[in-house]
C-alpha cells in the first residue's frame, strides 16, 4: 500500500510538470505555426512601408529597437535604484529594523500592481507635466514596473547572505561600505537572475507602454518621439482583419520569444559564472 | 600530525620595509591585556551581562566556560564590538585595552577591529579566491601591491599551517576546501591585518577531531605573540591549552585565575559542580 502511494504521487508530479512542458512547447508551436511563414529577413531589418498594415511589404525593425531601447535603459535605471535599496536593507538596517519592514511591504505592494496601472499612472503624469507618448515616457514607467522585481529577487538573495560573512569582514576592520564589496560578489548570481526576470517582464508588456511610449513607425532619435515596442506590434496587427497581418503579429511574437530565450541562457551562463566563488 | 611552523611570527609590517606608516609594528613591552570594568549588557531590557569585572592576561590562552547561554559569546562580541549590529542593545562600563574604552563612542571601531582577530565557530570564508581571502584585510587597510600581497599571503598561510595544501592552487575558491582548511584559512585572513589579540568563538567545535587538534596547536604556538580568548564548550580543551580561565553562569562571572588553580582548587562551589560535569 506504502509503495502504491509512493508511486501514485510520483505519478502525479511527473504529470504535473508534463504539462508545464507541454505549455511551453505548446506556445513556441503555436508561434511558430503560424508566424514562421511571415519570417522574413525584410521583417526583422525593414522599417514598415507604406501600407505594411494591409499586407504590403516592410518589417517590424521599429518595434524591435523600440523595445530594445526601452527595455534596456529600464534595466539599467531600474538596477541603480535597487542595488542601493538592498544594500540599505541588508547591510544598513539591523534585521529587525521597523523601517526595513515598512520598506519591504512597500515593494510587495508595488509588485502586486498590475502594469495597466503602472501604465495609466504614467499617463497621468505625463498628462500634467504635458509630456506626450515617448520613449521616456515608456522608460520611465517600465523602470516602475520592474523596480519591484529587481528589489524582490535581489532582497530574497541577499536576506539569505550569511551574516557570519558581514561579522567576519567587519572583524577585519572593513566598514560596511567595504563591506559591500563582499556581499555583491556573494548575490551576483542574484542579481543576474532578477534582471533576467526583470527584462523578461519588462519587454514583455504590453499594458504599460500602450498609453506611454506609444506607437511609431519610425525609429525614435531622441528620448520625446514616440516608439514603437514589440509587445504592441504584437497587440495591433493580431487585431487586423487581415490574414497576412495577423501572421506577421505572430512572427513578432517570435522574435520577442527568441530575445527572451537568448537573454535567459545568457542569464545562466552569467550566473554560473558568478557562483563559482559562492559560499 | 607536524606543523611547519615558523620560528617567529613576523608582522605584516615587518614584512614589508616599505610599510606605511600608520601600520607601525607593536613592540613586545606594549601589552595588550584586556580589562573589563564594571560591564553591564542589556538586550532589549533583558540584562545579558551582569557586572563584570575582569582582566584578560597579555599573551596568555584564556578559555571562557560555563553552560549555554550564560553570555560567553556575548562578552566574547564585546570585545570587537560586532555586538553593535544587535537591536535594542545597551551597554554601560568599560572595556579598556591599550588604556583606551573600546566601548567609547569615539572609538575607530575599524581601526579597533582590525587590533581584534576574529574565529568563528562555522569556517566561514569569503566568497572570492584563497588567495583574495587572506588578501582581503590588507587591500582594504591600503596595501595593493602584488608582490607584497604575494609576501603576506605566503606568511600567514604558513603560519596557518595551510601554505603546503594550497599553494598549488591560490586561485580556486575558497569553500572548495575542506571545513578544517576553511577555519585554518580564517585564522590565516585574520592574522594577516596585525591583531594583537585574537578572538575564538568556539572555533574547533564544528571540526573533525584531526582538524581541531591543528587548530589547537597553532593557539598554542600563536600565543607567543597574541592574546587568544577563546570560548569553549569543550573542558577537556581548556584543560589541554588555557593558561587562565573565566568561568560563567547565567551573565555573571563566579570565577576567573589561573587554569592550574580554577582547575585543580576552583574556590567557588558552582564551578567545582560545573568542572564536575553536574550540569552543562
Amino acid at each position: 500500500m506504502k509503495h502504491f502511494e509512493e508511486q501514485m504521487m510520483r505519478f502525479l508530479m511527473f504529470v504535473a510538470t508534463l504539462i508545464v512542458f507541454g505549455f511551453v512547447f505548446s506556445i513556441v508551436y503555436a508561434i511558430l505555426k503560424q508566424g514562421w511563414g511571415s519570417m522574413s529577413w525584410d521583417m526583422i531589418t525593414k522599417l514598415p512601408g507604406g501600407g505594411f498594415y494591409i499586407g504590403k511589404e516592410g518589417g517590424f525593425l521599429n518595434a524591435i529597437v523600440g523595445s530594445l531601447y526601452i527595455v534596456g535603459a529600464s534595466t539599467i535605471l531600474g538596477l541603480i535604484i535597487s542595488i542601493p535599496v538592498v544594500f540599505f536593507l541588508n547591510v544598513y538596517l539591523k534585521s529587525q529594523s521597523k523601517t526595513a519592514y515598512i520598506a519591504r511591504l512597500a515593494y510587495d505592494v508595488l509588485f502586486g500592481i498590475p502594469s495597466i496601472v503602472y501604465g495609466a499612472f504614467g499617463f497621468t503624469i505625463m498628462i500634467y507635466f504635458g509630456l506626450r507618448t515617448s520613449v521616456l515616457g515608456g522608460i520611465i514607467v517600465i523602470t516602475l514596473l520592474i523596480i519591484p522585481i529587481f528589489i524582490r529577487s535581489m532582497d530574497e538573495v541577499a536576506r539569505n547572505f550569511p551574516r557570519d560573512i558581514l561579522d567576519a569582514t567587519y572583524s577585519l576592520g572593513a566598514t560596511r561600505w567595504e563591506t559591500i564589496a563582499v556581499v555583491l560578489r556573494q548575490i551576483a548570481p542574484g542579481i543576474a537572475t532578477a534582471t533576467l526576470l526583470s527584462i523578461g517582464r519588462a519587454i514583455g508588456d504590453a499594458a504599460a507602454v500602450l498609453f506611454t511610449s506609444g506607437y511609431s513607425d519610425s525609429i525614435p532619435t531622441s528620448l520625446s518621439q514616440p516608439a514603437a515596442t514589440l509587445p504592441l506590434a504584437v497587440f495591433f496587427q493580431l487585431s487586423s482583419p487581415i490574414k497576412e497581418v495577423q501572421n506577421r503579429a505572430y512572427a513578432a511574437a517570435l522574435v520577442l520569444t527568441i530575445i527572451v530565450l537568448i537573454l535567459s541562457i545568457l542569464g545562466r551562463l552569467i550566473s554560473s559564472k558568478f557562483s563559482k566563488n559562492k559560499l | 600530525m607536524k606543523i611547519p611552523f615558523l620560528d617567529k611570527l613576523f608582522t605584516t609590517s615587518e614584512l614589508l620595509s616599505n610599510a606605511t606608516p600608520d601600520r607601525k609594528f607593536v613592540s613586545d613591552n606594549d601589552s595588550s591585556e584586556i580589562s573589563v570594568e564594571n560591564l553591564n549588557l542589556y538586550i532589549k531590557g533583558n540584562h545579558i551581562l551582569k557586572n563584570l569585572n575582569v582582566q584578560i592576561p597579555d599573551k596568555k590562552i584564556t578559555c571562557i566556560i560555563g553552560p549555554s547561554g550564560c553570555g560567553k559569546s556575548t562578552l566574547l562580541k564585546t570585545f570587537n564590538r560586532l555586538i553593535d549590529s544587535v537591536e535594542g542593545l545597551n551597554v554601560d562600563g568599560k572595556i579598556m585595552l591599550h588604556g583606551k574604552n573600546i566601548l567609547s563612542e569615539n572609538e575607530d571601531l575599524t581601526h579597533h577591529r582590525r587590533k581584534v582577530g576574529l574565529v568563528s565557530q562555522r569556517p566561514c570564508p569569503l566568497p572570492m579566491s584563497i588567495y583574495d581571502n587572506v588578501a582581503y584585510g590588507c587591500r582594504i587597510h591600503g596595501i595593493k601591491n602584488r608582490k607584497n600581497l604575494d609576501k603576506i599571503v605566503e606568511h600567514y598561510l604558513k603560519a596557518a599551517g595551510l601554505w603546503e595544501e594550497v599553494k598549488d592552487r591560490l586561485n580556486t575558491p575558497a569553500v572548495r576546501l575542506s571545513i578544517g582548511q576553511q577555519q585554518r584559512l580564517c585564522l590565516a585572513r585574520s592574522l594577516a591585518v596585525e591583531p594583537q589579540i585574537i578572538l575564538a568563538d568556539e572555533a574547533t567545535s564544528a571540526l573533525d577531531p584531526i582538524s581541531s587538534k591543528t587548530i589547537e596547536e597553532l593557539f598554542v604556538n600563536l600565543k607567543r605573540d597574541y592574546s587568544i580568548v577563546m570560548v569553549t564548550h569543550t573542558l577537556r580543551q581548556a584543560r589541554r591549552i588555557a593558561d587562565y580561565v573565566v568561568f560563567m553562569y547565567l551573565g555573571e562571572i563566579v570565577e576567573a585565575g589561573e587554569a592550574s588553580q580554577v582547575f585543580e582548587n576552583p574556590q567557588n562551589e558552582l564551578t567545582k559542580k560545573y568542572l564536575e560535569g553536574a550540569f552543562s
